[in-house]
C-alpha cells in the first residue's frame, strides 16, 4: 500500500456535518437501504450474497467474513421473529474506534444495521452501546429520531411492505457485554454471563429466537458496498482483508489518534509516518497490534508486518480491532502486564472456574514479582496457569486474560527474568 | 437526614413504559429503569432497587442480581461528582495512575475515593474507548475529560466543587494532522 497518502477517507468522511442526516443523504446515504428494498435486483438473497463476496471482516475483533455469518440464519418461519444484535458495546483496551463512528457517522451504522435486518429478513435491530457513551448514545438517538421521521426505519419503509425497528439499548459498565452471547443477555435483563455454545444465535438467540451479532462498524462498511459494488471494497487495502481500517493509535507516540487508511499498511509507517514516531526519539519496545488481548510483539518482530489478519498472524498476533498501543524502551513490561491482568481481573463475569480463579492469580503472582518477591519458578506458574485457562471456559474472556501474559512473559523473558531471584531447591 | 420518597412520578412511569414497549420481554427494561432510577435518587439504594422490582414486576433479587453486575450502578451512596480516571493500558502508559493518585490527594479522598469536603470522589476507571486521547477521565457518568494533565484536574475540582457544568469536549478526526 504505497499510495496510502493519497487515500480518502470512506467511513469517516472530511465532510462537514456528517453527522446530519441531510448531510448524509446529499452524499449518498440511505440510497443502498433504498435500493435495496425498491429494487427488483436486491433480494435478502442477493444482498447476502453481495456482502458476502466482499469479504467484510468483523471489526470487533474476530475478523470473521460478515456476510457468510449472514448466510448461517436459518430459513424464515412465518410467525416467528428474528433479530439483529449490533455489538457497540467496545471496552477492548486500546479500542477507540466505534465511539468516533457513533459521532461522525451514525446514519452508516443504522443504515447498515436495517440493510442487515432486510437481508436476514429480521424484525428489528437492537445497537447495544456501553453504558459510558451516554454522550454518544445521545447522538445516535438523535441520528436515529430523524431516520424514523425520514420513514426509513420503523413500519413500510419507503412505502414497501417491509417494517424493521431500530432500538438502542443502554449497557452499564461491564467488558463481558461485548461477548456475543452475554450481549444478548444483557438485552434480556438478565446478568449478563455468557452462554454455552450450540446452540449459537443463528438457532437459540434474543429471547430464544434466531439472531445475528455484528459490531457497529462492521455494519457501518455495509452501505458503501452495496452502493459501489463488492468489487469496489475488494479493491481496498489488503487482498484477503480487504476495506478501510480505523486505526486506533496510542501510547508512546508523537501523534496519537484513530486514522483511517486501507487494511495492510505497514505497522512501522503507521507509527513512523502517520502517528509521528516515538515521543523523545526513544526506541520502540513493543506493540500490542489489536486491543490489549491480542499477542503483544517486540520491536524485532514489527519489521515489515502489516496490518492485515494474515499478515499478523504469520508475525505471532492478530488484528483485533486494529487498536495500536505503542510502548517505548522506558515501559516496565512487569508493571504493564501487571495492569492488563488486572483489567481482566476486574471484568471476568465470575462464571467459569478456570476464569474467576486464573485471572486473579494472575494478579498475586504479578504483584509479587512486581514487589521483588518473584522467583524464576512464578514465571512458569504464570505459564501454567495459562494452560489452565485457554480453551476452557464458556467464552474466551478467559483466552483474552491468558495471552497477554503468555506473550508477554515469553517475548520479554530477560526483562522479567531480571526481577525475580533463582529458586533454590534442596538436594536430598 | 431528609426522607426519600421512593416512588416514580407519572413521566417517569411513562419513560419506563416507552422502555419496556422496546423489547419483546419487560424484565430486558430493567436496564433503563435502574438507570432512571438512579438518575433520581443519585444511588441505586435497596428501596430503589425495590421500586424498580416493583414497577416491572420481576423479583428484586433479580433486578438486584442485575445492578450489583456493573460498575457504573452505584450501589453505595455517593458524593455528587465522580472523577473517574482510566489507569488501564495506553491511559496507564500515560501516566493515568499517576494522575488518580494525585486526584485523590488533591480532594483529599478516604479509603473509598471519597473527597473531605464530600462533593467530589474519585476511582479507577477500566478502558473508557479513547485511548488515543489519554490519559482519559469520565466525570459522573457522562462528560469524558481528553489528555488530562495535572493542570486540567486542578481546573475539573475546582469546577466540580462549584457545581459547574463539565463542557462537552469534541475530538476532532485525526487523518489531517499528517504533515510528513
Amino acid at each position: 500500500m504505497e499510495n496510502w497518502r493519497d487515500y480518502q477517507r470512506v467511513l469517516l468522511p472530511n465532510i462537514p456535518d456528517f453527522h446530519k442526516i441531510e448531510v448524509y443523504e446529499a452524499h449518498d446515504g440511505y440510497k443502498a437501504l433504498r435500493a435495496a428494498i425498491t429494487e427488483e435486483k436486491w433480494t435478502p438473497k442477493t444482498v447476502v450474497d453481495e456482502v458476502k463476496k466482499a469479504n467484510i471482516r468483523g471489526r470487533g475483533g474476530a475478523g470473521f467474513n460478515a456476510g457468510l455469518k449472514w448466510s448461517f440464519m436459518p430459513p424464515k418461519k412465518e410467525g416467528v421473529p428474528r433479530y439483529l444484535a449490533c455489538n457497540g458495546d467496545e471496552s477492548e483496551p486500546g479500542t477507540c474506534k466505534d465511539r468516533r463512528i457513533f459521532e461522525y457517522n451514525p446514519h452508516a451504522i443504522i443504515e447498515g444495521a436495517i440493510i442487515a435486518c432486510y437481508a436476514m429478513e429480521m424484525d428489528a435491530a437492537y445497537i447495544y452501546i456501553r453504558g459510558e457513551y451516554g454522550d454518544w448514545i445521545d447522538m445516535m438517538q438523535k441520528a436515529l429520531d430523524d431516520t424514523y421521521a425520514k420513514g426509513y426505519a420503523g413500519k413500510n419503509i419507503f412505502g414497501s411492505n417491509i417494517s424493521i425497528d431500530v432500538y438502542l439499548h443502554r449497557g452499564a459498565g461491564a467488558y463481558i457485554c461485548g461477548e456475543e452471547t452475554s450481549l444478548m443477555e444483557s438485552l434480556e435483563g438478565k446478568r449478563p454471563y455468557p452462554r454455552s455454545k450450540p446452540p449459537f444465535p443463528a438457532q437459540f438467540g434474543l429471547w430464544g429466537k434466531p439472531t445475528t451479532i455484528n459490531n457497529v462498524e462492521t455494519l457501518s462498511h455495509v452501505p458503501m458496498v452495496m452502493r459501489n459494488g463488492a468489487d469496489w471494497y475488494l479493491s481496498i487495502g489488503a487482498a484477503t482483508n480487504p476495506g478501510p481500517v480505523l486505526y486506533g493509535i496510542s501510547g508512546h507516540v508523537n501523534r496519537p489518534g484513530l486514522y483511517e487508511y486501507p487494511s495492510g499498511m505497514l505497522i512501522t509507517d503507521l507509527i513512523y509516518k502517520v502517528a509521528g514516531g516515538i515521543r523523545g526519539g526513544k526506541k520502540i519496545k513493543a506493540v500490542v497490534p489489536g486491543g490489549s488481548s491480542v499477542p503483544i510483539l517486540t520491536a524485532e518482530m514489527i519489521e515489515g508486518v502489516k496490518m492485515d489478519a494474515d499478515s499478523l498472524r504469520a508475525a505471532g498476533s492478530m488484528l483485533g480491532t486494529a487498536g495500536m498501543c505503542v510502548l517505548d524502551e522506558d515501559t516496565d513490561m512487569v508493571k504493564f502486564l501487571l495492569r492488563v491482568a488486572k483489567f481482566y481481573d476486574h471484568e471476568s463475569c465470575g462464571q467459569c472456574t478456570p476464569c474467576r480463579e486464573g485471572t486473579g492469580w494472575f494478579v498475586k503472582v504479578l504483584k509479587k514479582i512486581d514487589a521483588g518477591q518473584g522467583t524464576t519458578r512464578d514465571l512458569d506458574l504464570l505459564l501454567e496457569l495459562c494452560d489452565t485457562m485457554e480453551g476452557r471456559t464458556v467464552c474466551a474472556l478467559a483466552d483474552a486474560a491468558a495471552w497477554p501474559v503468555r506473550n508477554t512473559v515469553k517475548r520479554f523473558r530477560a526483562e522479567f527474568e531480571a526481577r525475580v531471584r533463582p529458586e533454590l531447591v534442596a538436594i536430598g | 437526614m431528609e426522607t426519600v420518597q421512593y416512588t416514580f412520578t407519572e413521566a417517569e412511569h411513562a419513560e419506563i413504559r416507552k422502555h419496556v414497549a422496546k423489547y419483546p420481554d419487560r424484565r430486558s427494561a430493567v436496564m433503563p429503569a435502574l438507570w432512571i432510577a438512579q438518575e433520581k435518587f443519585g444511588w441505586l439504594s435497596p428501596e430503589a432497587v425495590k421500586l424498580v422490582a416493583e414497577t416491572l414486576d420481576i423479583p428484586y433479587a433479580h433486578v438486584y442480581g442485575v445492578a450489583s453486575f456493573y460498575t457504573m450502578y452505584f450501589k453505595e451512596r455517593v458524593p455528587k461528582h465522580l472523577i473517574e480516571i482510566c489507569t488501564c493500558f495506553s491511559c496507564g502508559a500515560n501516566g493515568g495512575q499517576e494522575l488518580l493518585d494525585y486526584t485523590k490527594a488533591q480532594i483529599q479522598a478516604d479509603d473509598k475515593g471519597h473527597g473531605k469536603d464530600g462533593k467530589i470522589w474519585a476511582r479507577a476507571a477500566e478502558c473508557l474507548g479513547a485511548c488515543d486521547t489519554g490519559p482519559v477521565c469520565q466525570i459522573t457518568n457522562r462528560h469524558y475529560a481528553h489528555n488530562l494533565t495535572r493542570e486540567k484536574i486542578d481546573s475539573l475540582i475546582s469546577k466540580l466543587s462549584n457545581d459547574e457544568e463539565i463542557p462537552y469536549e469534541q475530538i476532532p478526526l485525526s487523518n489531517p494532522s499528517i504533515t510528513d
